[in-house]
């Protein structure tokens, strides 16, 4: 990501260090993560410490500070995903794109996670890709569903 | 700005409104237990060790005596088979982080709390973040912070400052009520490479 561009959020924040998280939200949407060097060049001109900022980028999840891949697989195995046979999906995917949970691949192709529930239990097991949800998953079924993402 | 009056272990005391039941005890000599409180530094209430008793109006509550203000005719009680019982259990958790911490293995002895209690899980932090302000609030230097949260919370460095500032300082770890052997720790980790979790 060029600085120009996160000079520009900065900009469109007005500086504003009260607006950092909605800061570090619109790198992170734009970028998929979080890099150090945005990071030190908010620092420098929010005026707000490295360490403060490392501390918010840290704590909420919604924040990466290593690259993402270019879609984000979230796997439910809240309980009643995980009734259904959601470790079955889970094995599925950690086989075909050959990463675990919390890891991304080497092309940044896909980013895996595990979520708790993603609120719409009747469908399970569920898998959310790019926000787009896919329900009553097979093995067989999700292996069809990740050959359409490049 | 009008005094307060106070009671605090059936002594009366005379405070400013701007003090906080911790500083008026230590007004009348009164020895509450702390670990994250600095005279330099403003109240944190991170260690929770300073808990007393407070009534006022008919009811007793257990507070943070470091964080909680002074109030005219509040009744204190620095030390209550109550206030003894919290101070015990969060003594036997902490030393689950820090078994070998001396200023813990004081006041486990002072309140008996048996440091095998929970299963060790040596962290050697205890979250008082007494390094993480002093750096920010005294040194204004901003060197080290906490990264993560919960149970993963940990202090860090931040290598590009700590390289420049740290080693002609090193006022934090003296601080530190675990010895400052995880400042050493990160922060020769700090120097030597780049941490995993900061790229």
């Amino acid at each position: 990501m060029d600085m120009e561009r996160v000079d520009q959020i900065i900009e469109k924040h007005n500086s504003e260090p009260s607006s950092l998280i909605q800061i570090l939200l619109d790198i992170q949407s734009e970028n998929r993560w979080l890099p150090k060097e945005a990071l030190e060049r908010i620092s420098e001109k929010l005026q707000v410490p490295l360490t403060r900022i490392q501390q918010i980028a840290t704590f909420y999840k919604a924040f990466s500070l290593v690259p993402k891949g270019r879609h984000g697989i979230h796997i439910c195995m809240g309980t009643a995903c995980h009734v259904r046979g959601a470790q079955r999906v889970l094995d599925t995917v950690e086989e075909l794109t050959g990463i675990k949970p919390g890891e991304t691949d080497a092309d940044l192709k896909f980013s895996l996670e595990t979520v708790n529930c993603l609120g719409c239990c009747a469908l399970g097991p569920v898998m959310e890709i790019d926000g787009e949800i896919h329900g009553n998953m097979t093995p067989a079924e999700t292996a069809e569903t990740l050959k359409k993402y490049e | 700005m009008s005094e307060i009056l106070l009671e605090i272990d059936g002594r009366q005391v005379e405070a400013s409104p701007d003090m906080t039941v911790l500083q008026a005890a230590q007004k009348l000599g009164i020895k509450i237990p702390t670990l994250c409180h600095h005279e330099k530094l403003e109240p944190y209430g991170a260690c929770r060790l300073c808990m007393v008793e407070v009534e006022s109006r008919g009811s007793t509550k257990l507070v943070v005596s470091c964080v909680y203000p002074v109030e005219n005719n509040l009744v204190v009680r620095t030390r209550s088979e109550k206030v003894d019982k919290v101070r015990k259990m969060i003594l036997e958790l902490l030393l689950a982080h820090a078994p070998d911490s001396r200023d813990l293995q004081r006041y486990a002895q002072e309140y008996g709390a048996d440091k095998n209690r929970f299963e060790k899980e040596p962290s050697f932090c205890i979250h008082c973040g007494l390094c993480v302000r002093y750096c920010a609030e005294v040194k204004k230097k901003h060197a080290i912070g906490f990264i993560d949260r919960g149970t993963h919370r940990e202090i860090n460095f931040i290598q590009e400052i700590a390289s420049k500032e740290c080693w002609n300082c090193k006022e934090c770890f003296p601080l530190c009520p675990t010895e400052a052997l995880q400042a050493a720790y990160v922060l020769s980790g700090a120097l030597v490479s780049s941490l995993p979790i900061f790229k």
